[in-house]
């Protein structure tokens, strides 16, 4: 039995050449491996080098001149943490995308709920259109929201800020819908029921029971929220007024067109640390609470959106 | 439902917004857009010019419509490819180093767009790396500028940046084939490459058209990787939306522009809009 099994492996090598390694059925993906490491080195080594020319020495973002923290906080004008514009520019992000957040998440949470347990004519139609704000390009949502806010809101909602959040708020609407609608149908209906068989208003159910079971769901979002705030370029760049309502991505954008420093790099060193720890907590909350549901710890369902 | 309400005021509005402006009229002396709220009013004749810069000549607008489809179909093309090796790979082969390709194939989701093409530009400029490396392996001998306006830097770039969009689709629906069928497929004597033609493939084809329309839509309305990666020689269809957008007099035409490629993406994306339901009422 075991002689048989081995046979083709061992028969293998016998075969040299191109030719018997093709034929073999067992040798190894090495092709596949290859592309596969080739393919990661390519997709991470280039930000891997941005992020250490933040700590360039010279001017330069492409040739290494030494090590130094000028670029972060030692020169008094220039470094990230002391060029007045780059830390409008931080605050105004994080200003941006926890203000996102606190709209974005609870509407969103409020929506999926809303279509999923309301079956009926208005449901569809809505869910049509929240799925069309999460496919659409961002480029035709921005310039619209842009004339928008030049037209026919122009007295009601200046570019700036407020503008800004209202347009980022929409377009990452869908996330919550969509992360806490996957939570709804795999919790089924069952337990509200429950509730409300054991004396509950539906009100009281949605708040005792669904919401508690959401909130892994909840937190995700958030997480994914905040994250994909931080990393918004487009729709933000439409909606931008005065120049300190410029976020760090239209920054580094407008820098990276012009004649960047590495103070650059190092802010989009802070954005990637912000989202990276951001989701580093989503992640590791959803797993905890997600535990004993069955779909627990799946990295891949948590960004497969 | 405050969310649909929402949805109505900040997403359908604006598109309604938009129609008003293409189908507006400018301002005189600011040359201010003048929106016409009422359709009964609107006017086609900014619409029409510029469709007209697409195929009348001197059709100053058609190289870059040109441009936009070989752009995005041959970066679309270089994400089907890789992305499906990858991810193939990554669902049958990776094996204990499973969760960690995992993570670094998720990575880059994190990373903002901009910086990875920031980087790319750092890498590229004529004194950057990728020229020192091609010098040290005596392919050039001179500096390459690549950022002179080379289409193959800017579809370079537009597959770096969207290529995860395809490879986690492409997994998951990998991911979910059982290794049964392909043996089944094995047992009944086909080989592995007919295996893979005649099981896997058709299996995963859901995904692939699904990946290509998730990873073609963003780049149709792309404009900051040829900005950034490109020049004027490399423009495509979001940089005459973005151009006109800022430009005095200009608006309706902006607008217009906005309509013209919602026409262009509407298929894929009611396409993929249909699939991703149809997805989900199987599982």
């Amino acid at each position: 039995m075991s002689d048989i099994v081995m046979a083709p492996s061992t028969a293998a090598p016998a075969k040299t050449g191109i030719r018997g390694w093709r034929r073999n059925p067992w040798r190894k993906p090495r092709v596949l491996q290859a592309v596969t490491i080739g393919y990661l080195l390519w997709s991470l080594i280039p930000v891997v080098i941005a992020v250490i020319f933040s700590f360039n020495a010279g001017r330069s973002r492409s040739t290494w001149q030494g090590f130094s923290l000028r670029w972060w906080t030692g020169d008094p004008f220039d470094s990230l943490f002391h060029d007045p514009t780059l830390r409008a520019a931080m605050l105004q992000t994080f200003r941006l995308s926890f203000l996102t957040v606190l709209i974005a998440v609870p509407l969103g949470t409020a929506f999926a709920i809303g279509i999923d347990r309301w079956h009926g004519r208005p449901a569809r139609p809505a869910n049509f259109v929240m799925l069309l704000s999460f496919v659409v390009p961002e480029m035709i949502l921005g310039v619209s929201l842009f004339l928008l806010f030049t037209n026919l809101f122009a007295s009601l909602v200046p570019l700036g800020t407020a503008a800004q959040w209202l347009g980022l708020t929409t377009f990452q609407m869908s996330y919550p819908v969509i992360i806490v609608r996957a939570r709804l149908l795999s919790i089924g209906p069952e337990y509200e029921e429950a509730a409300m068989d054991l004396g509950a208003k539906p009100g009281q159910s949605i708040r005792r029971v669904l919401l508690p079971l959401l909130s892994p769901a909840i937190l995700a979002s958030i997480a994914v929220v905040f994250a994909d705030s931080v990393d918004d370029f487009v729709i933000v760049r439409y909606l931008s007024g005065p120049a300190n309502s410029e976020p760090l991505s239209v920054k580094i954008y407008s820098a990276a067109r012009s004649s960047p420093t590495p103070a650059v790099n190092a802010a989009a060193t802070v954005m990637l640390l912000a989202t990276m720890a951001m989701i580093i907590v989503g992640y590791l909350v959803y797993r905890r609470y997600a535990k004993g549901t069955g779909d627990a710890g799946d990295m891949a369902s948590f960004t497969q959106l | 439902m405050p969310g649909s309400l929402w949805l109505v005021l900040l997403f359908l509005l604006p598109f309604y917004t938009v129609l008003s402006v293409a189908f507006g009229t400018v301002e005189p002396f600011f040359r201010t857009p003048l929106p016409v709220y009422q359709p009964w009013y609107w006017s086609f004749a900014t619409f029409s010019t510029t469709l007209e810069k697409f195929y009348v000549s001197p059709a100053i607008y058609q190289p870059a419509l040109i441009r936009t489809f070989t752009f995005v179909f041959a970066a679309s093309l270089i994400c089907l490819i890789v992305g499906y090796a990858v991810a193939y790979y990554a669902a049958r082969f990776a094996g204990k180093y499973r969760v960690l390709i995992l993570v670094l194939l998720v990575a880059p989701f994190w990373i903002s767009y901009l910086m990875r093409i920031y980087a790319w530009q750092s890498l590229l400029q004529p004194d950057g790396y990728v020229n020192a490396i091609l010098e040290r392996l005596h392919l050039i001998s001179d500096p390459v500028l690549w950022l002179s306006g080379k289409p193959i830097t800017v579809i370079l770039g537009l597959a770096y940046g969207y290529i995860p969009f395809m490879i986690l689709p492409l997994y998951g629906s990998l991911d979910r084939i059982e290794g049964s069928m392909l043996e089944a497929g094995r047992d009944l004597g086909a080989s592995p490459s007919q295996t893979f033609r005649r099981v896997t493939l058709p299996l995963s084809k859901p995904a692939i058209l699904a990946g290509l329309v998730i990873v073609s839509l963003p780049m149709f309305g792309d404009y900051y990787t040829s900005n950034l990666l490109g020049t004027q020689r490399t423009s495509m269809f979001g940089n005459l939306i973005d151009t006109s957008v800022y430009q005095a007099g200009q608006g309706p035409e902006a607008g217009s522009l906005v309509l013209i490629l919602m026409v262009i993406v509407i298929v894929p994306m009611l396409y993929y809009l249909r699939e991703t339901r149809r997805a989900a009422e199987n599982a």
